[in-house]
């Protein structure tokens, strides 16, 4: 039924393994309590995971390799969006703000957790 | 590589879709005016990428891009598909068991005709695509069927491709109210947002075209199938429509459907008929 080499998944979303990586780690991590530093580290191997954020995909990001141009370079983070909840909004749900985006709605389709959201957050707190 | 676990996952939020009809070109949205939606649908690129002539949007990224056009040019001096090319000639002539060919099942012995499919059968009642007509004519003549996905159906398709070359799309939507419902269905799959990650074909093909998404260029939706079958360097090989779509569908964590579901042929009939005009100029080579 499945012709596997056609599922065979692009340079896209190479998603099975790092999944389940990155569900072991969202184990781990929601284990115990997180210093900012160690969940901004956390939180840029969630957003450069391709199976998890693959921010990268879309958006330029320091310290990323083949981003894409759908979206705009994330830099500036903190003098842009000041209050960290704007930030867990448009990770939850950007169609809120803009119902147009392609930006996936990675909270509300639970693509990723609320602590990964929040470790991603801390780390583009630093970009 | 198996990608069952997120399909699995995917399957979950599947049901979440809801229809983006406020990234429709202007005035595509509501209407049920095929005519207005193509043309509207052509405009909106013609307008996004002034520079381009209409026939160019059927060589995909590679129009989108100097240096891409450069690639393709070279490529085309020795053109990956030309294996398949010959393997569909060598198909095409060579008779079935009960002596009869691919010829006795299409018009003008199946040369130059590759413009006209999809077309929708008003008998049937349903979209009859070029892949399930070649799958059709061997089963009437007591052969088995071939995968949609690539290799011999992609090496038939190559080859009726490259004889109407050149010719435009000339898809018709006969007065039928089921073949209008074809058309809408198809739009309809097109513009729906599904799936984990919450994408329909138009958020990539209609939204972005031009933009990377990590190295690859995105292909506009106009001229999308013109080029079809296509060898892809990615897939080391030759790929049909069907395959195309189902690896679009499950590259985005989605679900994908089985080839030449009445989804797929509706959506082969919309994609086809916007792009009405434009040349046939597969079969074509991708990165
Ligand atoms: C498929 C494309 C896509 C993916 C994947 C994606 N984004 Fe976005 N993102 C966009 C687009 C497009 C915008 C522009 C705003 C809009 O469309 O509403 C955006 C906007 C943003 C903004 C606001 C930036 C600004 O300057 O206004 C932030 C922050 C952001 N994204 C973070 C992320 C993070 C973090 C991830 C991964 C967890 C991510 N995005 C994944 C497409 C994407
Ligand atoms: C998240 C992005 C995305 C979505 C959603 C998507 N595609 Fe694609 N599509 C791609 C990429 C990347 C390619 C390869 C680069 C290219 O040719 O555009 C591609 C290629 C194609 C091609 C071949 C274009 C060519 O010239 O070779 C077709 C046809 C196509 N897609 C149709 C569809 C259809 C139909 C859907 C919806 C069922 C869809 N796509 C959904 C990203 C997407």
């Amino acid at each position: 039924m499945n012709d596997t080499s056609a599922t065979k998944p692009g340079r896209l979303m190479r998603l099975a393994p790092a999944l389940l990586l990155t569900s072991l780690i969202g184990i781990v991590t929601s284990a115990g309590p997180v210093h900012a530093q160690s969940a901004a580290v956390e939180g840029q191997k969630l957003a450069f995971d391709r199976g998890k954020g693959n921010c990268l995909t879309c958006h330029v990001i320091k310290g990323g390799d083949l981003p894409g141009t759908i979206g705009p370079e994330l830099k500036d983070i903190k003098s842009k969006f000041p209050d960290r909840n704007e930030l867990v909004a448009i990770l939850n749900d950007e169609t809120k703000r803009n119902p147009q985006t392609v930006m996936p709605p990675f909270g509300r389709n639970r693509i990723l957790t609320e602590q990964e959201i929040n470790a991603i957050v801390d780390f583009l707190q630093t970009l | 590589m198996n990608l069952r676990p997120a399909i699995r996952l995917a399957s979950v939020a599947f049901g979440l879709a809801t229809l983006l009809s406020a990234a429709l070109p202007a005035g595509a949205a509501d209407s049920a005016d095929p005519a207005a939606d193509a043309k509207a649908f052509q405009n909106y690129f013609t307008t996004k990428f002034p520079k381009l002539k209409l026939a160019d949007f059927v060589n995909g990224p590679y129009s989108l891009n100097e240096d891409m056009h450069r690639q393709w040019v070279e490529k085309e001096e020795f053109p990956p598909y030309e294996f398949s090319l010959e393997m569909g000639k060598e198909m095409f002539a060579k008779p079935f068991k009960n002596g009869k060919g691919y010829a006795d099942c299409f018009d003008n012995g199946g040369i130059g005709v590759r413009q006209n499919y999809p077309y929708f059968d008003e008998k049937e009642g349903k979209v009859i695509t070029l892949e399930l007509a070649l799958n059709r004519c061997r089963e009437a003549n007591g052969e088995a069927p071939l995968s949609y996905m690539k290799d011999e159906m992609a090496a038939l398709t190559a080859y009726m491709a490259f004889t109407s070359r050149g010719k435009p799309f000339d898809i018709k939507i006969p007065n039928d109210p089921r073949a209008l419902a074809a058309f809408e269905n198809g739009k309809q799959y097109f513009y729906t947002r599904r799936g984990q990650l919450n994408f329909s074909c138009a958020s990539c093909h209609v939204q972005n075209p031009g933009q990377r998404m990590r190295a690859e260029i995105l292909a506009p939706a106009l001229g999308i199938l013109n080029a079809m079958p296509i060898y892809r360097s990615e897939w080391g090989g030759m790929g049909t429509i069907s395959r195309r779509f189902t690896s679009c569908n499950s590259q985005t964590r989605g679900v994908p459907l089985e080839p030449q579901s009445d989804e797929y042929r509706d959506l082969e009939y919309y994609l086809s008929y916007v792009s009405n005009g434009l040349p046939i100029s597969g079969p074509g080579a991708r990165p």
